[in-house]
């Protein structure tokens, strides 16, 4: 396994998920205080802050970075803010892996946090008819949702997946996130209870979509040689950060798209998007889906969980029914896939997802995922859908 | 009341008479782009100028085969506007079998997700997106071809 791109996670923390009704800016401190405690360091030791930023709190949220950085107490300590939707944590800490590997500094704290609104996700204010996002609302009324039911009815009529195989993965996740202290929904789940909810996007109801949560995530990372000096020889590291753009012609329509690239001229690419999205980090860290111990990724909708199985190589696609149903990614199971529950227990907090999914493979390879701790792991994976082109895999190990 | 103006709800992605998708095609590769590209054809192995110049405006085809659907149970959230009181509507996905595009569109009134399924025949129409004191507001929206039902995908 190559050593040239990694760096280590010395410390994760986050701030619990909930509707709190309190600024983001409170949900990120706290998340940096735990995650510098964590790794056992204070403010000064940190040399580059970034933020990845959040687009519904104003302009405090669109340079997350500074903001962070001037809560914490104005140290000169070099900044970024950056955005990518979903994407935007592991984006963050892409840019911070890049800086210490070029030996520019060596350690970095990376910061997401989000206050959401109730409801669907809008676009944000002002009439913008040059805007996708915005059009696809105004001439279409094509929400979030929507986009998740069309992924779930394409599966169900081409990979025979069923409604009750939905309501599965809600179970599973839920059972997951029980012992999660960082959970916002800390509740078993039947498949009664999914069955029961209200369909909001035929054919997924409530309880197959997630919500949209307050939260916030931090993450101290350095190079190897500052932790073995810190005295952490053996830390859980960061081996790959893949943000790879789809390959024309794009052919799965994401939000806000109105239409997939045409691929009358140009056949599609070998591996469509998210798959490519794995792919590149599974070269990157010199692993495969074989080597996996735990996966988190992207729910969602527990429809897209399915489709994610195929996308990162744990089955051939068309079989994650069978995968889901056989139990192998269940807590227990050959493979545990959102053993920290997930989406469906966390709900979306835009850009403190990917760093929340970096804490939870930290705490699973340190073996402290208390009450949901994975047997013996040795390499898990974080993937997220960014939309608009953007998406982030990162592979973890130890 | 007089009869209200009737007008498209987005300018230059759509013709009613006939009723059509308008795009752009690559006048050097021939790939087809829907909504509208003018800035330059996004094929990476085109050798066109890629300045904007090789781009014509281009109809679409007006029939296509369902890729998937979803049904719309609640009010989406502004900039959209719906008629009162709200009525759920089916979104479909449809694939262009000239073009091998896939296109978002509402689904005619009436036409719900029991009655639609992947694969199934479509075919172009407009109906009215919303009114104000001024004018109906336009869309395209797929309705089921007569006679067709479920094919397999």
């Amino acid at each position: 396994m190559s050593t040239s791109t990694e760096i280590a996670v010395l410390g994760a923390g986050m701030h619990p998920w909930g509707k709190w009704g309190r600024d983001f800016v409170e949900y990120g401190l706290v998340a940096t205080r735990a995650a510098l405690a964590d790794a056992g360091l204070s403010r000064r030791d940190i040399q580059y802050v970034v933020g990845a930023d959040t687009i519904r709190n104003g302009y405090p949220g669109f340079v997350a970075g500074a903001t962070f950085a001037q809560a914490l107490g104005w140290s000169g300590a070099r900044v970024a803010s950056c955005y990518a939707a979903c994407a935007s944590g592991a984006q963050a800490i892409d840019i911070a892996r890049a800086r210490i590997l070029a030996g520019l500094c060596d350690v970095a704290l990376m910061v997401g946090a989000d206050a959401a609104p109730k409801g669907f996700f809008k676009p944000v204010g002002g009439d913008r008819p040059n805007d996708p996002d915005w059009l696809r609302f105004r001439l279409l009324g094509a929400t979030n949702p929507m986009y998740f039911a069309l992924y779930a009815r394409r599966r169900m009529a081409v990979h025979g997946a069923t409604l009750d195989d939905f309501a599965a993965v809600k179970v599973k996740n839920a059972r997951h996130g029980l012992a999660n202290p960082n959970a916002r929904y800390r509740k078993e789940v039947t498949a009664e209870d999914v069955q029961a909810s209200a369909v909001v996007a035929d054919p997924l109801r409530l309880l197959d979509i997630c919500a949209t949560s307050d939260g916030g995530a931090a993450v101290v990372v350095s190079s190897l040689d500052f932790a073995r000096a810190h005295g952490v020889p053996d830390p859980v590291r960061i081996s790959a950060v893949s943000t790879v753009t789809p390959t024309f012609p794009k052919t799965v329509i994401d939000l806000p798209d109105f239409a997939t690239d045409s691929t009358m001229t140009v056949p599609e690419p070998q591996r469509p998007f998210r798959s490519a999205i794995a792919h590149a980090a599974y070269e990157e860290a010199g692993v495969g889906p074989e080597d996996l111990s735990l996966a988190e990724v992207y729910d969602l909708s527990t429809a897209l969980e399915l489709d994610w199985y195929e996308d990162i190589g744990l089955c051939p696609e068309g079989d994650a029914e069978h995968l889901l149903r056989s139990g192998a990614t269940a807590l227990g199971g050959r493979l545990p896939v959102n053993p920290s529950g997930g989406l469906a227990s966390f709900g979306e907090a835009v850009p403190a997802q990917a760093i929340a999914q970096v804490c939870e493979l930290t705490w699973q390879l340190r073996g402290e995922a208390e009450g949901r701790q994975v047997k013996n792991p040795r390499v898990g994976i974080a993937v997220t859908q960014g939309l608009f082109g953007h998406g982030s895999a990162i592979i973890a190990t130890r | 009341m007089g009869r209200l103006v009737r007008r498209p709800a987005v300018d230059g992605w759509f013709t009613t008479d006939p009723v059509r998708l308008v795009g752009t095609r690559c006048t050097s590769c021939g790939t087809p782009y829907f909504p509208r590209n003018e800035l330059a054809c996004r094929n990476p192995a085109c050798t066109g100028p890629k300045d904007g110049s090789e781009l014509e405006e281009h109809p679409l085809s007006a029939r296509g085969r369902i890729w998937s659907y979803a049904g719309n149970r609640y009010r989406p959230p502004p900039p959209h506007v719906a008629e009162e009181p709200f009525r759920p509507y089916a979104i479909a996905a449809v694939e262009l079998e000239e073009e091998r595009i896939v296109v978002l569109g509402q689904v005619v009134p009436g036409i719900g997700v029991d009655d639609l399924a992947v694969g199934m025949e479509v075919e172009l129409t407009v109906g009215t997106l919303y009114a104000d004191d001024e004018a109906e507001y336009l869309i395209w929206q797929w309705r089921p071809v007569n006679g067709a039902s479920g094919a397999s995908p």
